[in-house]
């Protein structure tokens, strides 16, 4: 459905921030995407959903490719109409307009009345919580009901495939599961999904594949089962032992410096 | 005592005379907000602040007179209809060819400076406004030109107070034209305006073309200068039609906007009748004060900005940074 081939993005000319990474998203699939800050997670959202040019990068190798077609620097708006939506680091929610219309202003591709009333039936009926405030100025919700309106501004696009980028940030670990299952949820209604995340035991645990990324190289990919059971991944992400028990945190600094990936 | 003075403090507290204080203080004051509003709208949305809202004016009274009185557009091909509708239809051609000459600027002269900073641009506009008014003065030529409008000097008489026929024309457009805008706020392309103003990377991530909003924008903005242009150019203010200063009177909406907030189309609104009703008001109240001179009336607009610039830098309705990346 989504295959990005050997992506290399610069940013003003001289930032090499992706050399040249592969992923693919397939049908119905929820694939996580794994990787520190600085990585270059968030640019490969921004070179998907072609929002490069704001930061001054460009796609200098590579291609992507949705559907079929080649959507490698095309228009957001094009991009958005083919069928792929986003839900942005750090919610970016329209903070001055209501609930409502942070959901039209999602749905602004989406002409089409019927169209937009079953997108508008699926947000509700995922988040109730937005239709009991709907008029409430979306400023002023929760961090929590931030996040549940950015992923719903994202679904009034009625995507195929949907990229959350760091859906997890900042919230409570009871809010972090409620995100999960409807990641889970959203998915079952046949929506692909792309989950950009630092928290890999929650990225892991759902997807159907992992990727791993560091300093613009994907270094690791396969089944989430298998990367979770992985000694680096353990190591990295989960700082846990080898063998399984909690590791202190400088005891994983230590072995960051000893061990760098595929090296 | 004096008895002169005594006869003009008698005839300054007459009620007659707040009367039509706030009549002019209306009439004023829906001309100011008419361009700032057009001008907060294209701030909010593409963040340039267009110098040019000026000329926007002048040129926007210059097509009407064009058309209704130059070139006898549609006139000429409607010899017997009434001429109240001429002059409207002539009104409604020079309002939509605004629209289309305010896109044609920002796509040639704005879009390509999206990105660069917030000064480089004012500058930009800055050039456009000399470019625009000298063109427009040129084609004027040295006499005003007349709009052709089918009110005259008529007035109508409220007892304390007579009101003129265009100033009530221009308090009821005033009124359409901030509910429009209001109603436009709200549908899809409005929604997707604000959503730019408030976020533009956000907002193109919804797949919203930003270069239309920026279009539309601009489209209402030159719209919005061209209205209050024409009210400029009829009788209780330049009643001789449109001339080489129009685009001045044009400069007091920027005391307007900046008592109202940048960034805030009800602070322009605000803004513009506060400046329109103290200008009036110290027409009215302070012209016979000796020491302040003749024509005090026309500077405290900008005593007023001074004023709200010391207490509030960024205007009553404004937020408080407005810088953004």
């Amino acid at each position: 459905m989504l295959a990005v081939e050997n992506l290399e993005v610069v940013y003003n000319d001289v930032v090499l921030v992706l050399r040249g990474i592969s992923l693919e998203v397939g049908q119905g699939q929820i694939v996580a995407l794994l990787g520190a800050n600085g990585a270059g997670k968030t640019t490969t959202l921004r070179a998907i959903t072609g929002l490069l040019d704001v930061h001054e990068g460009d796609v200098t190798k590579g291609e992507i490719i949705f559907d079929g077609s080649d959507i490698t620097d095309a228009e957001p708006s094009k991009i958005v109409r083919q069928g792929i939506s986003q839900v942005m680091e750090g919610r970016r929610v329209f903070a001055e307009l209501t609930i409502d219309e942070n959901l039209r202003a999602g749905a602004h591709v989406n002409g089409n009345r019927s169209a937009y009333n079953s997108s508008h039936d699926r947000v509700m009926s995922l988040f109730p919580r937005l239709e009991e405030r709907r008029g409430a100025t979306a400023g002023y919700l929760s961090g929590g009901e931030q996040q549940m309106l950015a992923i719903g501004r994202a679904l009034m696009q009625d995507p195929k495939l949907l990229i959350l980028d760091e859906p997890s940030l900042g919230l409570a670990p009871l809010l972090v599961q409620e995100v999960r299952d409807i990641i889970v949820e959203i998915n079952e209604q046949g929506t692909a999904v792309l989950l950009i995340e630092q928290n890999a035991n929650m990225a892991l645990t759902i997807a159907h594949h992992g990727y791993i990324m560091e300093t613009g190289k994907m270094v690791m990919d396969g089944d989430p089962a298998r990367l979770l059971k992985d000694d680096d991944v353990k190591e990295f992400y989960l700082g846990l032992h080898a063998s399984g028990e909690k590791k202190s945190f400088r005891d994983v600094k230590h072995y960051k410096r000893r061990k760098r990936w595929l090296s | 005592m004096n008895p002169d003075i005594l006869i003009l403090a008698q005839e300054t507290a007459h009620p007659s005379r707040f009367a039509e204080m706030v009549v002019e203080g209306l009439s004023l004051g829906t001309i100011y907000a008419l361009l700032a509003v057009g001008f907060v709208i294209i701030f909010k949305a593409t963040q340039v602040i267009n110098f040019a809202h000026g000329a926007l004016a002048t040129m926007g009274a210059f097509l009407v007179a064009s058309a209704a009185t130059i070139i006898d557009v549609p006139g000429r091909w409607m010899p017997s209809a009434p001429d109240w509708l001429v002059w409207a239809l002539s009104v409604l051609i020079a309002v939509i060819a605004m629209a289309g000459i305010g896109m044609l600027l920002e796509r040639v002269f704005l879009r390509p400076m999206v990105g660069e900073e917030l000064f480089a641009v004012a500058i930009v506009t800055l050039g456009l406004d000399i470019f625009l008014r000298n063109y427009t003065n040129d084609w004027i030529g040295p006499q005003p030109r007349p709009l052709g409008d089918p009110f005259g000097a008529e007035v109508v008489d409220l007892g304390w107070v007579s009101i003129a026929q265009t100033e009530i024309a221009q308090i009821v457009v005033a009124l359409v034209a901030v509910g429009a805008i209001a109603l436009f706020f709200q549908s899809r392309m409005g929604i997707a305006m604000r959503a730019t103003a408030f976020d533009q990377e956000a907002a193109r991530a919804q797949g919203i073309s930003v270069g239309r909003v920026f279009s539309i924008s601009w489209a209402i903005g030159a719209v919005l200068a061209a209205i209050a242009g024409i009210f400029i150019s009829l009788f209780p203010r330049r009643a001789a039609g449109v001339d080489n200063t129009t685009a001045f009177f044009a400069f007091k909406a920027f005391p307007a906007i900046i008592i109202g907030g940048l960034d805030s189309v009800v602070g322009a609104i605000v803004g513009g009748l506060l400046v329109g009703f103290s200008e009036a008001a110290a027409g009215t109240y302070l012209t016979g004060v000796s020491f302040l001179g003749t024509g005090f009336a026309g500077i405290v607009p900008y005593l007023l900005m001074l004023l709200v610039l010391i207490v509030r830098p960024y205007g009553i309705f404004g937020t408080e940074e407005i810088r953004r990346v």
